[in-house]
């Protein structure tokens, strides 16, 4: 039976005389820390419910008849780059690597109680999460200012068939484009010119037109024609893409980058925590960096997935 | 954690740690990339192709989780009872995420099906009032 004169050393298993397991306490589960078990409980919560939100992603992109190409609407970078699909995701991706090989070393130097060492580790950690922070505020930017998209407006749709475009006169042109291949709906002021360079520098004007039809807000949807599959033959206007796609992206990549940004909080208050030597006093090998580590590791892992999902496939 | 690993070891180790995860999501990328025509032109006509692509990157993906859940987050020095209780829940969840993508791809099979068949043209009638013998035959 349990007696209270048992010395628990919380690191060894908890076993009376007899074999049977002994429950007056003291020792750990898992042989380790409550709160470095309970960091990794809660990120296996938190797992789930960006799995969930994932889930929602694939059942709504794979049930839709057209989802726009990722890397022809991920392909612009700053300093006006262009047409270079998936590079700037890719650079976000390093980022975020980066800073999980500068935690690894923050926990490292902290096992070592080098106080500095875990200090400068951490801090870069932390500018790593901003840098991504950066680039994922540049993208949003990018998309919601120039590209007007929204959690209610995708501008960008794809072809199910191959087709050609209109002229201004409503002939066929030579522009040709393939099934599956994407195209962005482009805003303009009416009765200016063109916004961006690689309109040629039309004046649009609100209506409906031979070669294209502008809407309210100034969208111009660009007539065209299939040549092939059940719509051949027919006049029809670029539309916009499936809703879900705008909603699904700024949801999906807001909650990973409000947990990056969570991240840096924790990462500085540990910065502030390690320099005012609250950790040398704890003697317990700089645990806290650890366990704020497992978390920055979780939201490097969920990159991971996201990036995956949404860019590569 | 890494207690049989010197100092020097544990560094040298992260650093590899550093070039084999940019180093896999470069070939990721790559990858996605030629499957979509970008790099060799006419490639992504090929469903197969996007199929395989899409494969591999998968595996790779699961095998850059495997390294940081092991090596960063220290799994491999944990106890076994734990490592099981985080990683079954998170094997089950990425085999719901997949096993979605199948499901979502199944109802647009399906909704194409339906409109097939609504289009298609009425068949001849198989019962008595049609003016057969009245043999139910699907």
């Amino acid at each position: 039976m349990a007696t209270t004169e048992n010395v628990m050393d919380p690191h060894v298993e908890a076993h009376g005389h007899d074999g049977a397991a002994d429950w007056t306490g003291g020792s750990e589960p898992f042989r380790v820390s409550y709160g470095k078990l309970m960091m990794w409980y809660f990120l296996v919560s938190d797992a789930f419910t960006f799995a969930g939100f994932l889930i929602a992603y694939g059942a709504l992109r794979f049930s839709s008849p057209s989802w726009p190409v990722p890397d022809f609407v991920f392909s612009t970078a700053p300093f006006g780059i262009h047409h270079a699909p998936l590079i700037f995701v890719t650079v976000m991706s390093f980022l975020l690597i980066i800073s999980s090989v500068t935690m690894v070393r923050g926990v490292q130097e902290g096992h070592r109680e080098n106080k500095g060492g875990a200090l400068f580790w951490v801090l870069m950690t932390a500018v790593g999460g901003l840098g991504f922070l950066g680039c994922q505020a540049w993208e949003w930017t990018n998309l919601i200012k120039t590209e007007n998209m929204s959690v209610t407006r995708n501008p960008f749709g794809s072809f199910t068939a191959d087709g050609v475009y209109l002229d201004m006169e409503g002939k066929p042109s030579k522009e040709a484009f393939h099934a599956g291949s994407s195209y962005l709906i482009h805003r303009h002021e009416a009765g200016h010119g063109a916004a961006t360079a690689h309109e040629g520098g039309h004046a649009y004007k609100p209506g409906d037109h031979p070669g294209y039809m502008m809407d309210a807000d100034g969208f111009v949807h660009r007539k065209f024609q299939y040549t092939s599959g059940p719509y051949a033959g027919q006049v029809q206007v670029e539309s916009f893409g499936p809703k879900a796609f705008g909603a699904l992206f700024f949801f999906i990549t807001g909650f990973h980058g409000f947990h990056v940004f969570t991240g840096v909080l924790l990462l500085l208050i540990l910065a502030v925590n390690i320099a005012s030597g609250l950790y040398v006093e704890r003697k317990n090998g700089y645990e806290m960096v650890e366990k704020i580590g497992l978390y920055w590791h979780f939201v490097d892992l969920v990159w991971v997935f996201v990036f995956l999902v949404f860019y590569l496939l | 954690m890494s207690a049989h690993l010197t100092y020097e070891e544990s560094k040298k180790r992260v650093l590899f740690g550093l070039y084999l995860l940019a180093g896999v999501t470069l070939v990721e990328v790559f990858i996605s990339l030629l499957a979509k025509g970008h790099l060799i032109p006419g490639l992504e006509h090929y469903k197969a192709i996007l199929y395989i692509a899409g494969l591999v990157i998968g595996v790779l993906s699961a095998y850059k989780a495997y390294f940081i859940v092991y090596e960063f987050m220290h799994m491999r020095y944990e106890v076994k009872g734990l490592a099981l209780t985080i990683l079954l829940p998170m094997a089950l969840l990425i085999w719901a995420v997949i096993a979605f993508f199948q499901e979502g791809n199944s109802w647009k099979n399906r909704r194409e099906l339906i409109k097939q068949k609504n289009e298609a043209p009425a068949r001849q009638g198989h019962l008595e009032q049609d003016g057969q013998r009245g043999t139910y035959v699907i």
